[in-house]
């Protein structure tokens, strides 16, 4: 029954949808504001619908009703309960239920509080965002029914994918999909406003908000999913450039350049056309992502078994929104009106530059990507694309990006002082510099790359200080003033300044462990030895464990260094009994952030077992700059201007200028 | 300056910009691209040795040895033609003698090929796409048996 009801509810979603697809568009034609209201409560009943859904199937999970078919190939009543909530969308029917429950959230949080808007901006929006819908409401009832019926209920279920019975998949699909599907609100907006023919500064900030929240989840979305294939997949790599991992990368790319070229949008009324097709081109890239991953032209870990028909649909919906959203953007945008004038050194021209750098790394990343998949299309010819391309395309795109980051906030609107600007960073420069030369010494002099990547990162984290520093007066005046003006600063700023800094945490990790990480792999019997990067690791024996739907070899090591014992490593190797497959589990030991790395092989017939040890310097900084990137975000998603929809009142502003 | 020339000075900031990246894209896909080759292609088409590609199919029961110091042997095969590889490491949990494999790596001169790389599928019922596409050129897959090529059903 209740797989029935979560069924019916989502095709009432879907008549919901369709009346909200056609009613509020009406509405706003001609000027009825009862058709154009409608949609708020559609919006609204359509997640409370979906949602219903969502929750039909997490019942169906949770009490292992193994008559749906979903159910049964993708859950066992031993699971733990935990893994029986995660894996309603560790397969891909529930995981297309999850996109479309957060599309409807998406819908309902614009119904809900775009009180502000305009009445016809927020019929046409509701009205976009419920065409997509639509067309996925479509695509899980027609091609993905995750409710289908097994005409005999088996006694029990084939169980998930061992490697998805993991924490991670209950963090990292919904971050993602939340970052995904909340560039649908960029592009709904988008849509609306060719539709409308106008657009203006008010836009770009009901826009920055909502791009600001996708952005924010996406960058953990793949934070999370990157330190998950590091722990999970026991090759002790954080990052493939594998093409699911594209996927997620462009719309992040696309996305950061939304965000940036909507400040300018905001604050000086420019840049009004770029910024419309970034907003579509940021959520086509999310099409393409889903698209990569669910229609199964791709092979990885986020494939799950699939049909071609899937994937021919998905490609419909691309087609039909990514063409459609293009061709009218390509019809009514010469109509809106050209933007505000700026000269090339300014705080505009240095967003222009960070949009240009970005969105051509974003195409580096789209044609290594694509490529091979088109050349087969024609050819047939088989190819694979990986780091190395990357390495040669994307990093020399992003090291001048990174490396003009911090003269960005330092140029003022209009046009800046680009001397001004580097004399002020001349703190930054001096630490870049002494970091470049001590890690070249340090290092022994080999590697000048390395070394110039943490000076890098050095003069990007120095110059976003350096930022905050200019703007507060620190260092320059007493502390109270100092205090006064930094309680003052919009919180926008202080969150580029962080968000800045932790891009550099990232860099930073990322050159530390790409250059320094070492690795040894050793057959080893009990109690004998092997040692690196100063660590000495003892392997004390083997145990087996049973856990609650597995049996697990664990081996245990004992960790020392320089003599005294730092700690225990316990990697072990599970066997699931109903999948019969076997997973490594790698133990962490961190210090710092460092971290030593332990996955075990296999074991051989003289007793012996072989492991793979890396020692991984300062890895943890990569993904700890994501989280510190997000906190920036967070900060300046809270600032007055977007929260409240209004600047500071003039009054405050004027007392504090008297200072 | 106007309007005109501000907007000559974009525009040529961002062709100088798409031309390096179009310039690095081609060099990069030059040096860095791998093909795929099924064990037909390795043997028919006389790869000459060294050239760096990747290989699929299924690990050939009966033929996998491992040696000391992690070295493992296998043969891969699509039914038609084996081709040996020699690998030293740890190979993934899902590698098993009968299940696809896809291996990166070169032909040595003796025509072994030398794999730094091992992929397995990551889920036993899912097979990679480039070794169903290997299989299916010599008639080794059978769309009717699911996820499953036919000589490995159970």
């Amino acid at each position: 029954m209740i797989p029935e009801l979560g069924h019916y509810a989502l095709v009432l979603a879907l008549a919901l949808g369709m009346i909200q697809s056609v009613a509020p568009v009406i509405g706003a034609r001609y000027r009825d504001a009862a058709m154009m209201r409608l949609a708020s409560s559609t919006a609204l009943m359509q997640f409370v619908f979906v949602a219903l859904s969502f929750m039909a199937l997490t019942v169906c999970y949770v009490t292992s009703d193994f008559s749906v078919v979903n159910v049964f190939e993708n859950s066992h009543s031993t699971m733990p309960l935990v893994y029986k909530f995660t894996s309603v969308w560790g397969n891909h029917e529930g995981s297309m239920l999850l996109w479309v429950l957060i599309l409807a959230l998406f819908g309902a949080l614009v119904a809900a509080f775009g009180g502000n808007l305009p009445a016809t901006l927020k019929a046409h929006v509701l009205a976009v965002q419920s065409w997509i819908a639509c067309a996925f409401y479509l695509f899980v009832l027609l091609t993905s029914n995750p409710f289908a019926r097994l005409p005999q209920a088996p006694f029990e279920g084939r169980d998930l994918n061992p490697i998805l019975q993991d924490f991670g998949l209950a963090v990292h699909p919904p971050l993602l999909y939340l970052g995904y599907v909340g560039f649908s609100i960029a592009f709904s907006f988008a849509i609306a406003a060719l539709i409308e023919g106008r657009i203006d500064a008010a836009w770009a900030r009901w826009v920055r908000p909502w791009t600001l929240a996708a952005w924010m989840c996406l960058t953990l979305g793949i934070a999370m999913g990157s330190y998950w294939a590091y722990y999970e997949l026991g090759w002790g790599g954080f990052w493939f450039w594998d093409p699911v991992e594209n996927a997620s990368l462009m719309p992040w790319l696309a996305g950061t350049a939304l965000l940036h070229s909507a400040v300018v949008m905001e604050k000086r009324n420019a840049l009004k056309i770029w910024t419309l097709l970034l907003a579509i081109l940021a959520f086509s890239l999310s099409l393409i992502g889903t698209f990569l991953v669910r229609s199964g032209v791709l092979t990885s870990v986020h494939t799950f078994a699939s049909d071609p028909t899937r994937g021919v649909f998905i490609l419909m919906i691309l087609v039909l929104f990514i063409g459609g959203g293009l061709m009218l953007f390509a019809w009514r945008a010469p109509l809106l009106k050209q933007g505000g004038l700026f000269a090339p050194i300014s705080r505009e021209g240095a967003l222009v530059f960070n949009n240009l750098f970005l969105t051509t790394a974003c195409l580096t990343v789209f044609v290594g990507t694509l490529y091979p998949l088109a050349l087969e299309a024609v050819t047939d010819e088989k190819i694979s694309v990986g780091a190395p391309f990357f390495n040669l395309t994307f990093a020399p795109l992003f090291i001048p990006l990174l490396f003009a980051m911090p003269f960005g906030p330092l140029l003022a609107w209009k046009r800046g002082d680009l001397l001004g600007a580097a004399q002020r960073l001349m703190a930054a420069f001096a630490v870049g510099i002494v970091t470049v030369a001590a890690t070249f010494i340090a290092k022994g002099g080999v590697g000048i790359l390395p070394a110039f990547g943490i000076g890098l990162a050095f003069f990007v984290m120095v110059g976003a200080l350096v930022d905050l520093a200019e703007r507060t007066g620190a260092f320059r005046m007493p502390f109270a003033i100092v205090r006064g003006r930094a309680a003052g600063l919009p919180r926008s700023a202080w969150g580029t300044a962080i968000a800045h800094f932790g891009m550099a945490v990232t860099l930073l990790g990322i050159v530390c462990v790409t250059s320094w990480a070492s690795e040894r792999i050793v057959a080893l019997k009990p109690s004998q030895h092997v040692s690196l990067a100063g660590y000495d690791l003892t392997f004390d024996g083997l145990v087996q464990r049973a856990g609650p739907n597995f049996r697990e070899t664990v081996a245990k090591f004992t960790v020392r260094r320089g003599g005294v014992t730092v700690g225990e490593m316990e990697p072990s190797k599970r066997t699931f009994a109903t999948r019969t497959m076997t997973t490594t589990e790698a133990a962490l030991l961190t210090r710092g952030f460092s971290q030593l790395y332990l996955s075990l092989g296999d074991a051989n017939q003289d007793g012996s077992i072989a492991v793979r040890l890396y020692h991984k310097p300062q890895v943890l900084l990569t993904w700890l700059g994501a989280v510190v990137m997000t906190f920036g975000g967070l900060l300046s998603l809270s600032d007055r201007r977007l929260r409240i929809g209004a600047p500071k009142p003039a009054a405050k502003t004027a007392l504090q200028a008297a200072e | 300056m106007t309007r005109k020339q501000r907007r000559l000075i974009l525009i040529g900031a961002a062709a100088s910009v798409l031309a390096i990246a179009v310039a690095l894209v081609l060099s990069a896909m030059r040096e860095s691209i791998v093909f795929f080759n099924s064990p037909t292609d390795v043997v028919e088409k006389q790869l000459p040795p060294g050239s760096r590609i990747r290989i699929g199919g299924l690990v050939k029961p009966g033929s996998l040895k491992r040696g000391d110091n992690l070295l493992v042997n296998f043969e891969v095969t699509d039914g038609n033609k084996d081709v040996a590889v020699r690998y030293q490491g740890i190979v993934p949990d899902l590698f098993r003698e009968g299940q696809g494999v896809v291996a990166e790596g070169k032909i040595e001169a003796g025509g072994t090929f030398l794999a730094d790389t091992v992929l397995a599928k990551h889920d036993e019922r899912y097979m990679p796409r480039e070794v169903v596409d290997a299989l299916k050129k010599t008639g080794r897959w059978n769309e009717g048996e699911g996820h499953m090529p036919a000589s490995t059903t159970k």
